[in-house]
């Protein structure tokens, strides 16, 4: 296990300079998330364009995983549908070993290929104990989107 | 420096690799480690005399009995109570739930008021809330000065005849803080006060004397003081736990049982409902004999030698913070820190690839955490087993996450 793997570049600039950290004026879907555990906490706000994401807030305090996942989610979803963000977070549970696929892993170094940036959380895999701070964001979203309906 | 290494080797758990480093354990302050002395007490318990106690009519229910009868009388012994004054339960949790439910509920009334301080463990935090839901009894609570002790200004303007209890923590458990109980104790008896002392984190590390302290109640854990999990201590002086109730019910703890209600037994054992953790006590024994056997004021001393060491070498890197007292006369061996803008849990885990276990996060004190404007702190604890390359392996981790981090 390398930490250069789990502490790559582009996620401790996320990190330092987060995306979307802004609330929205009229959000159409809110959620808070938290892992009492460690304390990481993370706001999800979007706005709803018909069906897609015209905006979101990715507002929250926690560590480098957290807190760049959730910079680097907000980023990847803005713009794009409901389906498509739904299969862009069961393609980012596949990479992060939260969830199983039924596809084939064309290449199994690099389960999260096509997910962009996105791949580079993929070396939190490793890290077992750190997993649930990368996914944190994500069920948020989810649940951001729920309230939207 | 006072030089316990010898004793590592008591401690099979610290001869182990983890993440191909040797293990370097500074998390004692949330459980210890057992020696073998302790592991085998219980092991040998369970191999030979295995029974339940106060019950059976037979030999080897009576040998359980005495052994868990005779590890009462040494915890008793260790902080200097009576053995009647020693109730054996969980953890210091069940022991604090035990004193808001059994005392607290009949005794507080409304316009009354429970004075806590901003240092407790959420331990005697909320028991006291539940309780105060059903008396009507109000919180309040002393803060910290910003050297990180006790307001002592502060708990004087607070204290007066409504306070009818006060729940400090004799060491915190996040800045290491040692508090003078006995201080507080004499002021909080002058206006007819009882004192709840959490003795969690004070009973491992330092020579507790309940009667020096004049505390009402005092609270500690077996497993933070070499000892099993799954038993605690309730200490109360004698007239007090006679007076109070019992906060469980059922077997064991009763005198007679008819149909609309029941007598108690005896004191302590009407505190003991149900089979109690009787392998668990045993093995606690063995812990205090062992901690007596190095003396509890050299596990001190060596407590404020490495605690020393540690805060010098941590205070001298770029960016760390440490949250609690300088002066190591003043504290025990929990050191809260945090290190430029580089999150706690990223330190925890770029610390675990090296093999050094510390704690991340608000350390079961959210409201001193937020009276710190810290959500999460890193703490590194220390105990008999620790050595001066354990520091340095810490603090060889925090240069680490600096430059992983690109802290300048
Ligand atoms: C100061 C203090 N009080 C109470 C507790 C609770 O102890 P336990 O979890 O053993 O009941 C702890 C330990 O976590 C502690 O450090």
């Amino acid at each position: 296990m390398s930490l250069n793997e789990l502490y790559r570049e582009v996620i401790l600039d996320h990190y330092r300079a987060p995306r979307h950290h802004d609330h929205l004026a009229d959000p159409s879907g809110t959620a808070e998330g938290k892992n009492p555990l460690c304390g990481d906490e993370v706001t999800i706000e979007i706005a709803l364009d018909g069906d897609v994401i015209s905006d979101i807030g990715a507002i929250g305090v926690g560590c480098s995983i957290s807190q760049a996942s959730a910079s680097m989610m907000s980023e990847a979803v803005s713009g794009k549908s409901r389906a498509e963000v739904e299969e862009l977070v069961r393609k980012f549970k596949v990479m992060m070993a939260i969830e199983d696929s039924d596809e084939e892993i064309v290449n199994p170094d690099r389960p999260g290929e096509a997910l962009g940036d996105l791949e580079a959380l993929q070396g939190v895999r490793k890290f077992p104990v750190r997993i649930k701070c990368a996914d944190l964001p994500w069920i948020t979203l989810q649940q951001a989107l729920e309230e939207a309906e | 420096m006072t030089d316990l290494a010898h004793l590592r080797s008591d401690f099979p758990i610290l001869d182990q690799k983890m993440n191909g480093h040797p293990l370097v354990y500074l998390d004692s302050a949330a459980t210890s480690q057992k020696p073998a002395a302790v592991i085998d007490a219980v092991a040998d318990f369970y191999r030979t005399t295995n029974a339940n106690v106060h019950r059976g009519a037979y030999t080897l229910s009576n040998d359980a009995t005495d052994l868990y009868e005779g590890a009462r009388a040494g915890v008793a012994a260790f902080v200097n109570a009576a053995v009647g004054e020693i109730a054996f339960n969980r953890g210091t949790t069940s022991a604090l739930n035990q004193i808001a439910y059994g005392w607290g509920l009949y005794n507080l009334k409304p316009g009354d008021r429970i004075l806590l301080t901003l240092m407790e463990h959420h331990a005697n935090i909320v028991p006291w809330q539940l309780v105060s839901r059903h008396t009507g009894a109000e919180l309040v609570y002393v803060p910290h000065t910003g050297d990180y002790a006790l307001d002592l200004d502060a708990f004087a303007d607070l204290l007066d005849e409504r306070v009818k209890v006060v729940g400090i923590t004799a060491m915190s458990n996040v800045l290491g803080t040692i508090n003078p109980v006995r201080q507080i104790a004499d002021a909080a008896h002058e206006v007819g006060a009882l004192v709840v002392v959490d003795a969690a984190q004070a009973v491992p590390h330092m020579a507790v004397d309940v009667k020096a302290m004049d505390a009402d109640f005092l609270a500690f854990s077996g497993h933070k003081m070499l000892g099993p999990t799954g038993i605690g201590v309730l200490y109360g002086k004698a007239s007090l736990l006679e007076a109070m109730e019992p906060a469980e019910g059922g077997g064991e703890m009763i005198s007679d049982v008819q149909l609309e209600s029941s007598t108690w037994a005896s004191v302590p054992h009407k505190f003991e409902a149900g089979t109690p953790p009787i392998a668990e006590a045993i093995g606690l024994a063995a812990a205090v004999d062992y901690l007596q056997a190095i003396g509890m004021d050299v596990v001190r001393q060596h407590e404020v030698e490495i605690t020393a060491y540690a805060l010098d070498a941590l205070t001298a890197i770029d960016g760390l913070t440490v949250y609690g007292p300088p002066d190591t006369a003043n504290r025990g061996g929990a050191v809260s820190f945090t290190l430029a803008d580089i999150h706690p849990h990223d330190l925890a885990t770029i610390l675990d690839q090296r093999g050094v276990a510390i704690r991340a996060g608000h350390h079961c004190a959210r409201p001193l955490a937020r009276s710190l404007n810290q959500p999460a702190t890193a703490r590194a604890s220390f105990y008999l087993y620790n050595t001066p390359s354990d520091v340095d392996a810490l603090v060889d981790g925090l240069q680490e996450s600096r430059e992983i981090f690109g802290v300048a």
